[in-house]
């Protein structure tokens, strides 16, 4: 008796000891990111306290005196906040389909070419724009727009009509958004989809090719059902991100012209201005804390949603 | 199945009349993406002088490389300065994520690991919530006293739970959880089977996240907008964006414009030529790596976008 209690105590310190002598290594490599999520994600979250409190700087945040629901107050109040939230779901949602749709036609698209080699030329050149950064957007989008040496001004005035200033019309710059938008990511977001398409089997469409099928009606009825758990995973990320906008786009390049804020102001764009500009920690940390929360709700709901209708797509 | 000019079009394939619309539809789109960035290479070999008068165009009148010289007469300086910043900025931050994210995903690949589930949230919420601009920008600037100092350009930018998922699922593929244990039994510690088995293995994930961090910091200004006063800690890419914002502001008032210093800033700002010049050198790099790349990370990408 007494040795074999000995025995499974000896074992029982000898399980600890393995893995001991795997989790102290583990741990000690994860420390690194345990620290950085700390500094640079945690941290800020702590942060968010500010959205209730008057902010002066040598007071700390921490220091600082509560304020309650003051500034959301004055958030709620703040027309050009309105502005930025209409703004920021108007093009998201655009963008929701727009994104999802546009890259699924290209990459079923270029799946259909027949020249292997040709294709891969066309996917190179289509995914560039995605490496070319926003402030270089930003260049090229002047150099045909700009009302002096543009290029469309000097098609009008050789057409004998006047140039338009398009930093100055708002009219034109939701689609100019959509087109540098689309322009920049659709390429490079046809990636997955492609892979994807490439990976389903002959099989299917043999198949429907003997029972007589359109092109049309395989992509319909193979490709389409294949992409669809992908399609759901890109569109809860992408409803994740409701509340938040492309900075670069929508700052960079209509090169925060005032007179386009009617069609540019996002809430990112509307937080960075108040921040930087007016110097408003509390009405800017108040957005930034709704913006946060939405996002959180959001994918949370969305996610919950895709459990009940389908519990192998959701993502937690 | 019909013979067209000695070609056998297979069962799955489309017609030859769909293949040639097909194709011109892609020839478009393709020219629709490359134009605009020869746009910006044409014009900066143009003679300003041209563009004065004709506007930017892909077939300019005059050539001249006057554009290059003039930039680096005027701000050679401030040029060299700012590329080297992006460089150190690059190299380190690309260096220093990927280890920090490795580490970290191997970490929560491995099944014995006791805080694999804990540690995998702890990455993964993260993504679901975040402080957001304003409590990053005051936590920076002073909690940590990071504002216009080189480390905030560096560290923020560093990790991500998103990479870190990709990873993880990359490293517990299949056949790595069968290496894992042969190292094992022939004594191999964490460390070792980490740096000696599983990197070397997995070069593609590396590729692929290794470039997406290295773009990324090459193409940062936004932070340099946000914290930097000190003009000896830009990077090419806000060196750029700075000039596009005064060009911006002179035509936004008219009034500064005319005025004594408006003029001032006018005279200093690079001709158009110039900043397209400026634009050349702040991109070319980037153009030049992806195609390398573009094989790891079309692989890399496929299998990230697999259930993490």
């Amino acid at each position: 008796m007494q040795s074999a209690r000995k025995t499974s105590k000896e074992l029982r310190n000898m399980n600890l000891r393995r893995r001991a002598r795997t989790d102290i290594p583990l741990l000690l490599m994860t420390l690194p990111g345990i620290v950085f999520f700390f500094l640079f994600n945690y941290m800020p979250m702590a942060g968010t306290v500010l959205a209730f409190k008057y902010f002066i700087p040598n007071r700390g945040i921490f220091g600082s005196e509560w304020l309650g629901f003051k500034n959301f107050q004055f958030m709620i109040k703040n027309s050009y906040f309105w502005m930025a939230v209409k703004n920021t779901l108007t093009y998201n949602s655009v963008f929701l389909v727009s994104g999802i749709v546009f890259p699924m036609m290209l990459a079923i698209g270029l799946n259909e070419i027949r020249n292997k080699k040709v294709a891969r030329v066309y996917q190179s050149l289509l995914i560039m724009p995605h490496f070319i950064s926003y402030v270089v957007v930003s260049v090229i989008v002047f150099a045909i727009l700009s009302a002096d040496s543009g290029i469309i001004a000097h098609f009008l005035t050789g057409m004998g009509r006047e140039p338009i200033a398009f930093y100055n019309e708002q009219g034109y710059w939701p689609i100019f958004l959509f087109i540098v938008y689309s322009w920049k990511g659709t390429g490079y977001s046809s990636i997955i989809y492609l892979g994807t398409i490439t990976g389903i089997s002959d099989e299917y469409y043999e198949a429907a090719v003997i029972d007589g099928a359109s092109k049309w009606q395989q992509i319909v009825h193979i490709t389409i059902p294949f992409l669809k758990p992908m399609i759901v995973i890109l569109a809860i990320m992408k409803v994740g991100n409701f509340f938040h906008s492309n900075f670069d786009l929508f700052y960079q390049v209509p090169l925060n012209s005032g007179l386009l804020q009617p069609v540019t102001n996002t809430i990112d764009v509307f937080v960075y201005n108040t921040l930087r500009d007016s110097n408003d920690v509390s009405l800017s940390s108040a957005v930034a804390l709704v913006q946060s929360v939405c996002g959180f709700v959001l994918v949370v709901v969305t996610n919950k949603i895709i459990d009940l209708i389908d519990s192998d797509l959701s993502m937690f | 199945m019909k013979l067209f000019k000695g070609y056998k079009r297979g069962p799955l394939e489309i017609s030859d009349a769909s293949s040639v619309v097909l194709n011109i539809i892609f020839v478009i789109l393709s020219l629709a993406c490359l134009l605009p960035v020869l746009l910006v290479y044409i014009t900066s070999f143009t003679a300003e002088r041209s563009i004065i008068e004709n506007g930017f165009s892909l077939f300019p009148e005059q050539w001249s490389i006057k554009a290059y010289t003039t930039m680096f007469d005027q701000s050679l300086d401030t040029i060299l300065n700012s590329y080297k910043n992006t460089l150190i900025l690059t190299v380190a931050g690309t260096f220093l994520g990927l280890l920090i994210m490795t580490m970290y995903a191997y970490a929560i690949a491995r099944k014995e690991f006791t805080f694999r589930k804990g540690l995998t949230f702890y990455a993964y919420f993260t993504m679901l919530f975040s402080g957001g601009l304003v409590a990053s920008y005051i936590v920076n600037c002073n909690v940590y006293g990071l504002r216009d100092t080189f480390w905030v350009l560096l560290f923020p930018g560093m990790a991500g739970a998103y990479n870190i998922i990709v990873l993880r699922t990359f490293f517990s593929n299949a056949g790595t959880e069968s290496l894992i244990e042969a190292a094992k039994i022939d004594g191999a510690g964490e460390f070792r089977i980490y740096a000696q088995i599983i990197l070397p293995i997995s070069k593609p994930a590396l590729a692929t996240i290794g470039l997406f961090l290295s773009i990324a910091y090459f193409s940062s200004w936004f932070n340099v907008l946000l914290y930097i006063d000190d003009r000896n800690l830009w990077t090419i890419q806000y060196m750029l964006q700075r000039t596009m914002r005064e060009i911006q502001t002179l035509v936004d008032n008219p009034d500064f414009a005319a005025s004594e210093e408006g003029m001032l800033l006018l005279y200093e700002l690079p001709n158009e030529s110039a900043k397209m010049a400026l634009t050349v050198i702040s991109m070319t790099p980037v153009l030049l790596f992806y195609p390398y790349f573009q094989k790891y990370f079309i692989k890399g990408l496929t299998l990230g976008a697999v259930k993490g």
